[in-house]
């Protein structure tokens, strides 16, 4: 079986285990929410603040979402010890992390979906001009999230704590992403609208080196 | 403790007091900082420890990978835990430095928050060691993540740098005009010797006390097997 084939499995499997009850969907949603509505509260923003403080706000809600969204990935094979089964599957490990991040890309994405019109109409920021553009910005900052998020997923799964230890991880490691995303973000909320191409290429290039990163290193991560 | 390690020892601590009294003594004096300056040998020192220790554990972390002999693991705990102290040191001495110099104590500059995030990824590696029971597991789980770490670090650097930076640019190497006073490079160079040797005689005690402590959890593994084999031969057969 090829990789691909394989990976498209492993994400029906996650997309099938998640829609029966979208439990994680509906609380990482919400909890993305509270984030946004308690920022309001702490900074009472107006108009124009809230296109320089905005991007910044939509990405640490992505973040701080991504890095409690992520723990049952791995989590969740612990409860019947099905990692071993998929272990046992013949297929290659870096299917079985690839299928996993395709499913969290597609989590988060949905997330963000609710989440970036909610804050467009709260913050009063009108994001039409930009729609296509900001939705590549995002996509990229989410690949880059679901790839890291789901590598420290598999190392979190064998410790204790291991809900606290996951954003311990892997928000440090997401600064770069972090600064990239936010800028770029930010030119394209400034006006007029512009797309700092610097940032996206940068973008890129994180989810370049850590997708290869992971992809080198997924056997140790799946090793019994 | 064998001779030899005595003899270069101390050798290493006249190195070191030479080194601080060159610093303080022998380095002509700065023109606008002064005496604050001088904190800069040892400034410098520490990041040269730090950078050599976190890519002595990259290169551990690979080894354990592709070998998975105990010594690789032993060597990437201890040095990312002596570049976590000279990570600490750095920050603690460009602080007090950055307060006089600056006006300030800190400032989100490239280089600044690169080692803050650096010592932040460090920290939570030790962290995460801490929370995985099983030697094998631990020593891979967390090699990934040593690697992780150090791939990120040059990314933190560059995003930082594109983002602002205050820091004075680099005055070694720095191109025409940003050079050194030939005696300050003596003595910095000195300085940075030493405390690399500092760092690595922090290293070798403190990857022999990993070492210890695995000898150790064998020892009681071992010693655990076999008590429980003994109980249950004394306790008589159920009968059937």
């Amino acid at each position: 079986m090829t990789t691909a084939r394989a990976a498209a499995l492993v994400l029906a499997k996650e997309l099938r285990l998640e829609f029966r009850t979208r439990e994680l969907l509906n609380a990482t949603i919400v909890f993305a929410l509270v984030v946004v509505v308690l920022f309001s509260f702490s900074f009472d923003p107006t108009s124009a603040e809230s296109r320089r403080l905005g991007p910044g706000l939509l990405w640490i809600a992505f973040l701080f979402s991504g890095s409690l969204m992520l723990h049952p990935s791995f989590g969740r094979e612990q409860v019947n010890q099905t990692l071993d089964a998929l272990r046992m599957a013949p297929i290659s490990s870096f299917a079985v992390l690839l299928g996993k991040m395709l499913a969290n890309f597609l989590f988060l994405s949905a997330a963000e979906l609710v989440l970036v019109p909610v804050f467009a109409v709260l913050y009063n920021v009108s994001l039409e001009a930009v729609v296509g553009r900001l939705a590549l910005v995002i996509a990229l900052g989410t690949v880059g999230l679901s790839v890291t998020g789901t590598v420290f997923s598999a190392i979190a799964a064998h410790a204790r704590m291991r809900e606290l230890l996951l954003p311990l991880l892997l928000l440090p490691i997401l600064t770069p992403l972090l600064i990239a995303a936010v800028e770029a973000t930010a030119s394209l909320l400034a006006l007029p609208p512009t797309l700092d191409r610097a940032w996206l290429a940068f973008l890129l290039g994180f989810d370049i080196v850590f997708l290869t990163a992971s992809w080198l290193l997924s056997d140790f991560l799946l090793e019994e | 403790m064998p001779k030899t390690r005595v003899l270069v020892q101390i050798l290493a601590l006249a190195l070191v007091f030479f080194a601080g009294y060159a610093a303080l003594f022998i380095a002509p004096d700065e023109r606008t900082m002064h005496e604050i300056q001088r904190i800069f040998y040892f400034h410098l020192g520490c990041w040269t420890a730090m950078f050599a220790a976190l890519t002595l554990a990259f290169a551990a972390n690979i080894g354990w990978l592709l070998q998975r002999k105990p010594h690789w693991d032993w060597l990437g705990v201890s040095s990312i835990e002596v570049g976590v102290v000279c990570c600490t040191a750095g920050l603690l001495t460009g602080i007090l430095w950055g307060k006089p110099a600056w006006g300030i104590w800190w400032t989100w500059d490239a280089r600044l928050t690169t080692c803050f995030v650096l010592w932040l990824l460090y920290v939570s590696y030790l962290i995460l060691r801490g929370l995985i029971e099983e030697p094998g597991r631990r020593a891979t789980l967390s090699a990934v993540f040593g690697i992780f770490a150090f791939l990120d670090a040059p990314l933190v650097y560059a995003s930082n740098r594109l983002w602002r930076t205050q820091h004075p640019a680099p005055v070694l190497f720095g191109g025409p005009n940003s050079g050194l006073d030939p005696i300050m490079v003596r003595v910095l160079m000195i300085s940075m010797l030493a405390m690399v040797i500092v760092m690595g005689m922090m290293l070798i005690e403190r990857y022999r006390l990993e070492r210890l402590r695995s000898e150790l959890d064998e020892l009681r593994v071992a010693y655990q097997t076999r008590s429980v084999r003994e109980s249950s031969a004394r306790s008589p057969a159920p009968r059937s």
